[in-house]
């Protein structure tokens, strides 16, 4: 398997060395444009918050898998994980915003010794929207995982879990070896007990993202794809697809860079620009919750270190009035989140 | 003067054709994006047709922009390789099939 950057000490893994990468080259002899100077053309500077709807909780960078695009580096070698006394923190934040949706991720979230706990007091609270971002190869992983379907029903837990193709070879040269097969089996699972069914209330999304230096097709002719190939192949069912576009950090920026596809994937995405998926960008409704509590923008910034631009700075801080308003924290990553029909955690934006 | 006929960037700078014949130009892309829509044949299945058809006439311009096309649209390495095959397969047909003429006048001439 993979070792994650920080495991093989690859000069990626840190942050700093990431965003002087992409803030160097092409973008700093003029030859591209900043993200900020092509948000300035139409009046888009600064990105600024809006009211909080959606709140992600990264639990932990642990997870039985190492993805070769992943963003957040995650993998079994990764031992950040959030501790119960930073989730009694975001518990009681819940209780005060109005957010719609709570959306918890990884890592594997599941790996995180205390996510059922965390799952069942937030089900309390009663957000309109739970979503767990589940690999699916968990639910196969190891005997105490096999009845997450069930724990996810009975939470009434909105699934949503990343599969690049609906084959084998695309699937497991992305995600890893035997993930594809594990992972059908997995939806199998959640099929049986009615997740993913036509008119049910249990929710399962696929997240598409490509499986290389390109950037993401149609969704919906693409979701028509997949439900087609899955429903012949395997008689698989699912809700919704997300197609996702990769943004050039961690493991995907060290497979662009390798590969010697960095500029013309930065070129492919600035070309790709369109300035009515910046008003629908999921940071300006959305706030990133790192393993150890602080607040970002969106998860692509925890990763980056790039924290919030308010005096707020931790959730055992979080003060509305503080961080609405606040002006995005902004890279020449964004510009993976305003390519084509956009992108972000809930697909396509324009 | 260039050192080769073809620049991947040029691709780029197709719709600049229009230019210098506004009109024909706009109709030809118009006709393009409509060609291209969704019909009896699905976008993914005309994706793949333009694929072979770029191979059978060498169009580097094609290859480039259809590959691409392909691979956003899921279209897998194995029916991209399938579709290349049918297009070699009529192109290879196509010159063997003559060899009926050639076996034709050879008949007639021959003792």
């Amino acid at each position: 398997m993979l070792k994650s950057l920080h495991k093989r000490h690859s000069e990626l893994a840190n942050s700093k060395r990431q965003l002087e990468i992409l803030s160097n080259g092409i973008f700093k002899s003029g030859d591209l444009p900043t993200f900020k100077s092509k948000i300035s053309e139409t009046n888009q500077f600064p990105l600024k918050a809006k009211k909080l709807e959606i709140l992600q909780i990264n639990v932990g960078y642990m997870c039985n898998q190492t993805c070769s695009h992943c963003h957040v580096d995650a993998g079994p070698d990764r031992k950040e994980i959030m501790t119960r006394e930073t989730m009694q923190q975001i518990l009681e934040v819940i209780k005060q915003t109005g957010a719609h949706t709570l959306d918890l991720t990884g890592g594997a979230p599941e790996m995180n010794p205390d996510f059922r706990w965390f799952v069942e007091e937030a089900s309390k609270v009663g957000v309109k929207d739970f979503i767990v971002r589940s690999n699916l190869t968990i639910i196969t992983a190891n005997k105490k995982y096999c009845n997450l379907p069930e724990f996810f029903k009975k939470h009434n837990i909105h699934v949503v879990s990343s599969m690049p193709h609906w084959t084998k070879g695309k699937t497991d040269k992305q995600r890893g070896d035997g993930v594809f097969n594990k992972s059908i089996e997995a939806l199998k699972m959640l099929n049986a007990i009615g997740y993913g069914m036509p008119n049910n209330h249990l929710k399962l999304d696929l997240v598409y993202n490509p499986s290389g230096a390109f950037l993401p097709g149609n969704q919906s002719s693409l979701e028509k794809d997949f439900k087609k190939a899955l429903k012949e192949d395997f008689n698989i069912q699912f809700h919704k697809l997300f197609a996702l576009t990769n943004l050039p950090i961690s493991r995907f920026l060290d497979y662009l860079i390798a590969s010697d596809n960095y500029e013309d994937y930065m070129y492919a995405l600035v070309e790709a620009y369109n300035p009515i998926a910046v008003a629908n960008v999921m940071c300006t409704n959305t706030l990133s919750v790192s393993w150890d509590g602080y607040l970002y923008d969106c998860d692509f910034n925890q990763m980056l270190n790039l924290p919030v631009n308010s005096k707020a700075k931790h959730i055992s801080e979080y003060n509305e009035a503080l961080l609405e308003g606040r002006d995005i924290v902004i890279s020449q990553h964004c510009y993976g989140c305003t390519a084509g029909a956009g992108s972000s955690c809930q697909g396509s934006v324009a | 003067m260039q050192k080769t006929y073809y620049d991947p960037a040029d691709l780029k700078k197709f719709g600049k054709i229009s230019e210098w014949n506004e009109e024909l130009g706009a109709k030809f892309f118009d006709y393009y994006g409509k060609v291209f829509e969704e019909g009896a044949l699905t976008e993914r299945e005309k994706s793949l047709i333009a694929l072979a058809v770029s191979h059978t006439i060498q169009c580097p311009y094609c290859i480039d922009a259809y590959t691409g096309d392909g691979l956003q649209r899921g279209i897998t390495k194995e029916e991209m390789m399938e579709a290349l095959h049918v297009a070699a397969a009529i192109r290879g047909g196509a010159s063997l099939v003559h060899g009926v003429q050639m076996m034709n006048k050879v008949n007639k001439l021959d003792v």
